[in-house]
């Protein structure tokens, strides 16, 4: 059945919801919506070919539409979402993940997904660029550019300037 | 030292730093960096962005899954582990009544009927005593019946040919409407149920599906405006010999 199919991709598509929203619930509500329509929609999977690319690309659909439903709401809310994450014993870095969660959240949504996708996902280039529908190249510079503001974010540094994505 | 140093593009640092080089390349690239701290520098920063976001988030791997999130909304009343016949039971009747709502009838036929022409056969086939409402020995009176309430003429295939006998059916409820199970037994006391449902539109013939529900396997088609599904606890090789003899016996 579809389910048990899509059951084991669920803890990666909550990793990188999480990562992807900064919220626990917010991500499980973006996790429960992608799942709904992968599982209404299994039929359009291709069978043999990837499906944890296709889920991602269910879950992508998902997050855009709702993000540019709520773009105004969004930000508003930002403020008060508490991060929820592993917290390691170490304080130190522990300070370090407070930062990254506020430095992905002022990620450009195009540089957070690419970036998620490959250093935390670990997708091969080739995997984000479909699941994203964009080409490689556009992967590529997507990626340079989101590695590069989230390096500035992190040292304490005003992001470049956003650059028109293509 | 060499004066052919090869090149290195912002694609390969990148590809450097999430270790999709090869090993050549990587020496390659890894000797370049030496006389090259700039660029040593953001491969640095790259690699602690890549630890960071695993110190972040990889913890959620180990999470247990919430149950809201382990299966679609529309789908979760369909399919809980249940704990009891009874609790199955009426799991089983109120569902016919309740999944009239508009998010069920959104679902397609292709999750819908598996799933309920397996709960039905969890839910009957331990049955000792009244895994039928009405016997084969009544077979024209239950056909008579079932055709009545669901509109279409129904009958049951005859199955001995590959081992089954009809021992009678019931009236269920549908999705939006009545629906019919037959149940047949071999003489091993092993039982298989077929499912039928009427009333379809816009459906033309399908080709067999398969589907596993636990440990029940569910062929199932759609032949005109009827949905039929056979369900059993055993191998789909042998559940598709009895599908394709059922289907055969419906049209003859």
């Amino acid at each position: 059945m579809p389910n048990d199919l899509i059951a084991e991709h669920i803890p990666r598509l909550r990793r990188y919801a999480r990562a992807l929203t900064g919220e626990r619930s917010r991500a499980d509500d973006l996790v429960q919506d992608t799942l709904e329509r992968a599982w209404t929609r299994f039929h359009l999977w291709q069978r043999g070919s990837n499906l944890r690319a296709w889920l991602f690309t269910v879950m992508h659909n998902v997050f855009v539409n709702q993000h540019h439903k709520n773009k105004t709401q969004r930000t508003e809310a930002l403020d008060d979402a508490a991060p929820e994450l592993t917290v390691p014993d170490d304080t130190q870095q522990s300070l370090h993940l407070r930062d990254l969660h506020k430095a992905l959240e002022q990620l450009s949504l195009e540089y957070r997904e690419v970036l998620l996708l490959v250093a935390l996902e670990q997708m091969s280039y080739a995997e984000v660029a479909e699941i994203l529908k964009i080409p490689l190249g556009t992967v590529m510079s997507r990626l340079a550019r989101g590695r590069e503001q989230l390096r500035a974010l992190l040292s304490g540094q005003a992001p470049a300037p956003l650059r028109r994505v293509k | 030292m060499s004066t052919e140093l090869p090149t290195f593009t912002d694609a390969d640092l990148h590809a450097y730093v999430d270790q999709r080089l090869d090993p050549a390349r990587r020496a390659q690239i890894e000797a370049w960096l030496e006389g090259n701290p700039a660029a040593a520098e953001r491969v640095r920063a790259y690699r602690e962005q890549n630890e960071l976001l695993h110190a972040a988030f990889d913890g959620v791997l180990e999470e247990p899954v919430p149950e809201r999130v382990q299966r679609p909304r529309s789908a979760r009343w369909g399919w809980m582990n249940y704990g009891g016949l009874a609790a199955t039971l009426v799991l089983g009747v109120a569902l016919g009544w309740l999944v009239r709502g508009e998010s069920q009838r959104a679902l397609p036929l292709s999750i819908v009927l598996p799933k309920q022409a397996a709960l039905a056969h969890m839910v009957y086939t331990p049955e000792v005593m009244h895994a039928v409402e009405v016997g084969a020995d009544q077979e024209a009176h239950l056909m008579k019946w079932l055709s009545k309430r669901l509109g279409v003429k129904v009958q049951a295939p005859q199955l001995q040919a590959v081992g089954f006998t009809l021992e009678g059916g019931r009236l269920l409820p549908g999705e939006d409407g009545p629906a019919a199970q037959f149940m047949y037994r071999d003489t091993a006391g092993l039982r298989l149920t077929l499912y039928l449902r009427t009333g379809l539109h816009n459906n033309r013939e399908t080709a067999f599906r398969y589907a596993k529900e636990d440990a029940v396997s569910v062929f199932y088609w759609v032949d005109g405006s009827t949905a039929y599904a056979l369900s059993g606890e055993l191998d789909r090789e042998r559940l598709l010999n009895v599908a394709q003899a059922v289907y055969k016996g419906i049209n003859p």
